[in-house]
């Protein structure tokens, strides 16, 4: 659909961009504000990121969630990508069905129920939380994002290439590796990337599944945030804010240069 | 072929219709992600079925009965005879459940229906523009998509609190202020805002492809603008409109973050019905009943989803 926008849909698209930008250019611009009143403009500063490294508390909860975020994302990427595999390429086989509403169902549930049940499966089986149970359920959870992005790049893959080199001789890995891989990679860098932002950005499952050592970012965020708005919080929401976007950006156009490049 | 050697319809991996198939490797491959699943997503769902039908007791974990492996057969008997429904009964019994059954509903098909007046004009403003300008604003959405949604629930604190920036450019212009912070009006805005980018990419998806032709041919046959708008487009984009609806009213019925941080005391929601239950109450039973309702409200609207995602790959 072509045919220019009009003056209503720039209006359209100015009013939606302004309402998806103002409260987060807000923020931004009030985490370098003096003042410890978040709506008072005191002046320019940059205290508020000085008191952020010495926050010790906050400093740990960033590095278990790095950590957590880096394993999770690694893990799911490797099993979301295995799955899009089966879902595109196996055809129908049994059971195929059931795997698909498993691939697809944590897209849209509440992350209440994901975090409640995951919770209690820990509980019964006896596992003390920590680390590796918020690691788990973050695996689970991008696990099916990783595997929606892999499948959508991977169904206008021309399999015939693959079949060629296994008609020429390469093992199955072997094809795989060195035609479909180095073809799929911009969408499995993509899947890493967003399986790695929203382990960093969950609060609710890692409420429910971590345990004492292992307080996350959000964790911590939200209990600050419960107790106000501090521009400290703005700060590292700052940070982060620009950490994701810098790599989303840098990704993007890593994709679109490849684009250009082989057409 | 593979080596196990079992009788061949019985492999589910094996391919129909491609006689010159691989080995289908893939297949196999897709087993470790699906007993994943199944161990972390499909057996949890399991345990809170079961926990909804046991009892609170003051115990670490607090429920009531336990499995107990040992005792064989008598104890797994013992244990289903202790299951009941109680937990059930209590929200059955208390309004205050019910209420928060129905508000839920409620904030995610108004909030819905807002997204999509919202949302439509962007979407559909953003496939009318020229190539570039059109990925330079498809990024432009996704990105708040991937920066963290507990920090824009959070930058809207700031603006909505009564000494908040909203206040403060309203005595500005000279008007009176409003008090928007722990109210409805604030979890709505909240649902909105977070939700946009989900509404936004399926609604652009189906516009972007529509050709230019048809809505010449809609004027070459007579069409007022709004009537081909009305009589070609919009019907051609309701596949984008029941993704988009889909995509946000089913997490949004159990949102936890925005009526927790946006809205009031007095907002009820089922997702913070099952955080209260759990944390503050412990009682783990009642906030696994929430959770079946929950779900068992849900599943019509998953499934549908499902297949709608389903046909959407294999239409590429």
């Amino acid at each position: 659909m072509r045919r220019g926008p009009s003056a209503f849909n720039i209006a359209a698209i100015v009013l939606g961009m302004g309402f998806l930008y103002l409260p987060i250019v807000l923020l931004v611009i009030y985490s370098f504000n003096e003042s410890r009143l978040v709506t008072v403009w005191g002046g320019f500063s940059t205290r508020w990121y000085v008191s952020l490294l010495q926050n010790e508390q906050l400093l740990a909860a960033a590095w278990v969630t790095l950590r957590v975020a880096f394993v999770s994302a690694t893990l799911a990427t490797i099993l979301g990508t295995l799955a899009a595999l089966g879902l595109v390429r196996a055809g129908r086989f049994r059971g195929r069905t059931l795997f698909s509403s498993m691939t697809y169902a944590p897209l849209v549930m509440p992350e209440v129920i994901l975090g409640l049940s995951l919770l209690l499966l820990f509980v019964s089986v006896g596992v003390a939380r920590g680390f590796w149970t918020v690691m788990i359920a973050h695996t689970t959870l991008t696990l099916c994002y990783a595997t929606v992005v892999v499948q959508a790049r991977l169904v206008s893959f021309d399999e015939a290439l693959e079949e060629a080199a296994r008609d020429l001789g390469a093992p199955p890995w072997k094809a795989f590796a060195l035609v479909t891989l180095p073809n799929i990679a911009p969408a499995v860098a993509a899947a890493w990337m967003l399986a790695f932002t929203l382990s960093l950005d969950d609060l609710v499952i890692a409420s429910f599944t971590s345990g004492p050592g292992a307080t996350t970012l959000p964790i911590r965020i939200y209990s600050a945030v419960r107790l106000g708005v501090s521009p400290e919080i703005n700060a590292i929401s700052t940070l982060l804010i620009g950490l994701v976007a810098t790599g989303v950006i840098a990704v993007y156009l890593l994709n679109m240069r490849r684009r250009t490049a082989a057409p | 072929m593979s080596v196990t050697g079992a009788p061949r319809p019985r492999r589910p991996w094996r391919r129909l219709g491609r006689p010159r198939g691989s080995s289908s490797w893939e297949a196999r491959a897709a087993l470790l992600p699906y007993l994943w699943l199944g161990l972390f997503f499909f057996v949890p769902f399991l345990l809170v079925a079961k926990l909804s039908l046991s009892d609170v007791v003051l115990a670490i974990p607090p429920y009531a009965p336990r499995l107990d492996w040992s005792a064989g057969l008598p104890g797994l008997i013992a244990f289903v005879r202790a299951l009941d429904f109680e937990a059930y009964a209590r929200m059955g019994q208390d309004g205050l459940y019910l209420a928060a059954y129905l508000s839920s509903l409620k904030f995610a098909a108004v909030a819905t229906a807002i997204l999509l007046l919202v949302g439509y004009p962007l979407a559909y403003g953003m496939a009318r523009c020229g190539p570039s300008v059109r990925q330079a604003l498809l990024m432009a959405v996704i990105l708040p998509f991937w920066t963290s949604f507990l920090i824009r629930v959070y930058a809207w604190i700031a603006i909505l609190k009564p000494a908040g920036l909203l206040n403060m450019a309203l005595a500005q212009i000279g008007l009176p202020p409003v008090d928007i912070l722990n109210t409805d009006t604030a979890v709505y805005i909240g649902l909105v805002y977070a939700y946009l980018p989900f509404m936004v990419l399926p609604l652009y998806a189906v516009l972007e492809r529509q050709e230019a032709g048809l809505l010449e041919a809609a004027a070459d046959l007579g069409c007022t603008p709004f009537q081909s708008f009305w009589r070609v487009t919009f019907p051609l984009s309701l596949p984008g409109v029941a993704a988009g609806a889909l995509l946000c009213f089913i997490p949004m019925v159990g949102e936890f973050v925005i009526p927790d941080l946006l809205g009031g005391s007095g907002t009820l929601m089922l997702g913070k019905t099952i955080w209260t239950e759990f944390f503050s109450n412990r009682d783990w039973p009642a906030a696994s009943a929430v959770a079946i309702v929950l779900l068992a409200t849900l599943v019509i609207p998953i499934l549908l989803f499902q297949r709608q995602q389903t046909k959407m790959m294999e239409q590429r």
